[in-house]
């Protein structure tokens, strides 16, 4: 009962205070200023968004036998990424304690969100359309060469020494070559997308269904199934927490092949956003560039998550990692 | 009334890793008839376990042959359902979807769905459909994975220790519910197991087994007629009789450890 009443004060606390201190201190005049008060109006967006969020999940799951976390859980948390903000605040444009340069303020950081956004979503449409290509690539290709590696001795023969001398190069050593091989910096960084993923996804796709208990197979056999049988209802779905284990790791250093690939050569995308802004000294906009990849990559690692914890449902009370 | 198993001069000999040559079986012949409960029974190292594998076709012998109504085994096949000491149930799948695996890899689930649940209710797990093997005991998995291996209509039920993971209380149980389908579904079970008491329980005939040559010491028709008391003299007297076989055949190789 009594979080219930503590938390969610100790949230508008701390965003009344970060208010109060945004309005009522004048900015040091050794900053640039902002267009609007951006921070000033943002904070009240988050604790109407936070209470919205708090309250529908209350009423959703209020008739659920399931154990839970308060509903307010999160409340303190929220309230200290704001104390952090206002921290942050006072350090830059209150009293520019900070290297004005390096470190701009919030409301232009968070203003350059709002009027570059055009090219923002340019940038991100552009690096996710390289993403996509790169890992569905690199996915299919590991995975099939996985299967293959992991069920047939001939493959295996063929294919493991290919992935254990080409494997552990890092993708983006393969940039100067790839950059002439390929006919535009769009499939060059797809292609090293894919093969960052590609490593990960055959090793632990491999490895994964050659450690499927022997016993599995020999039930399905005794079943009257055949080898295709084999594989793909007993091999593949056994090997599943294996193989999104190295989907995950794969995906990881996509993500790293991305900003890498897009700071050299690349026309749009993040990367290229964020490494161009450096170099024009804009940090607001570096540090703007920095909050929509960790929101975009955030966004991909918890869509993956979802679909782990769907594939995987049997694994619930198992194993979790 | 189909499931005749004939071994003849069956061999069947290992390279281990150091390369050397086991024997596993040295010229087994024995002849299991329609609709009856064997149970080979010996220490370990007799190759009883072996002889399943070969009757399940999950080993070649090699020398003799092993033939299920005259015909010869060489591959496994839903005809000889087999049930491990684990129950092996695919982690992935429920009960449901386990015990219908068979059905679905020959196609023939749509016409025999109704089977599922008639198997899973001769089990005793109506209710449990759902649930996935991590969620329930080990009897119920095993009674699970007995349910996967009979759902094909299996002319042999080959049995490698099915109960030898469970506690005594449900051992006991799972004793009666393992004669209790055998009638119901008058087939040739063969049973490997370690428990004497067991073996005199449920058997026809009770196959004795030494290991170093690996051999059948001795065959055992057991004429008490079901349900068997376990006080009764007869029984006794079985049960001390194998134990006595089973010394023999234990001291006479004990020489080896003692040099």
């Amino acid at each position: 009962m009594k979080k219930t009443i503590i938390y969610p004060l100790l949230l508008i606390l701390s965003a009344a205070a970060a208010e109060v201190i945004a309005l009522a201190v004048p900015d040091s005049p050794k900053h640039q200023a902002a267009a609007h008060p951006y921070f000033a109006w943002l904070l009240p967006a988050i604790v109407i968004v936070y209470f919205a969020v708090a309250i529908i999940g209350y009423f959703r799951h209020r008739n659920s036998a399931a154990p839970r976390e308060g509903t307010f859980y999160r409340a303190p948390f929220v309230a200290g990424v704001i104390l952090f903000l206002n921290v942050l605040n006072i350090l830059t444009a209150k009293t520019a304690v900070l290297p004005t340069l390096y470190f701009p303020t919030l409301d232009r950081v968070f203003g350059t969100l709002f009027e570059d956004h055009q090219l923002i979503l340019k940038c991100v449409g552009y690096s996710s359309g390289i993403l996509l290509a790169g890992v569905v690539g690199g996915l299919v290709i590991g995975f099939l060469m996985g299967v293959g590696v992991g069920f047939s001795k001939h493959i295996s023969y063929w294919i493991n020494p290919l992935v254990r001398i080409l494997g552990p190069i890092p993708s983006t050593a393969w940039i100067p070559i790839v950059l002439i091989a390929f006919p535009t910096a769009r499939s060059a960084s797809a292609f090293i997308i894919g093969l960052s993923v590609w490593f990960p996804t055959v090793v632990l796709t491999s490895s994964g269904i050659s450690n499927v208990k022997n016993s599995y197979f020999e039930v399905a056999s005794t079943l009257g199934s055949n080898t295709f049988q084999r594989i793909v209802k007993v091999g593949i779905p056994a090997a599943m927490p294996s193989i999104f284990l190295g989907l995950f790791n794969g995906i990881c250093s996509s993500f790293v092949a991305l900003m890498t690939a897009e700071m050299i050569g690349a026309k749009y995308g993040m990367g290229w956003y964020v490494n161009w802004q450096k170099e024009m000294m804009a940090y607001a906009n570096v540090y703007a560039g920095l909050i929509v990849i960790a929101v975009l990559f955030f966004l991909v690692i918890t869509i993956l998550f979802k679909i782990r914890d769907r594939v995987l449902a049997w694994q619930k009370g198992v194993i979790k990692w | 009334m189909v499931g005749e198993i004939v071994f003849e001069n069956v061999k069947k000999s290992f390279i281990r890793v150091d390369g050397e040559r086991v024997d596993a079986l040295n010229g087994v012949d024995l002849t299991i008839e329609q609709g009856d409960m064997v149970c080979l029974i010996g220490p370990s190292g007799c190759g009883k376990s072996t002889m399943l594998r070969l009757l399940a076709g999950l080993d070649k012998p090699t020398e003799g042959t092993v033939y299920i109504d005259g015909e010869k085994i060489t591959k496994p096949n839903y005809d000889r359902g087999l049930v491990f000491q684990e129950h092996n149930l695919f982690p992935w799948l429920n009960i449901y979807e386990n015990v219908a695996f068979g059905l679905k890899t020959r196609h023939i689930f749509k016409e025999k769905k109704e089977t599922v649940d008639e198997y899973i209710e001769l089990v005793g797990l109506k209710g449990f459909e759902k649930s996935f093997p991590h969620q329930l005991s080990g009897g119920m998995c095993q009674r699970a994975s007995l349910a996967r291996a009979l759902i094909g209509h299996p002319k042999a039920l080959l049995l490698d220790e099915p109960l030898g993971a469970l506690d005594a209380f449900t051992r006991m149980n799972m004793q009666d519910e393992l004669l209790r389908i055998k009638h119901e579904k008058n087939m040739t079970m063969v049973m490997v197991t370690h428990d004497v008491d067991e073996a005199v329980y449920l058997s026809d005939k009770i196959v004795v087994m030494s290991p170093r040559p690996a051999k059948i010491e001795k065959v055992l028709t057991v004429t008490l007629s079901q349900p068997r008391d376990r006080n009764n003299p007869e029984f006794i007297r079985l049960r001390s009789e194998i134990l006595k076989i089973l010394d023999f055949a234990g001291k006479e190789h004990e020489i080896e450890y003692n040099i």
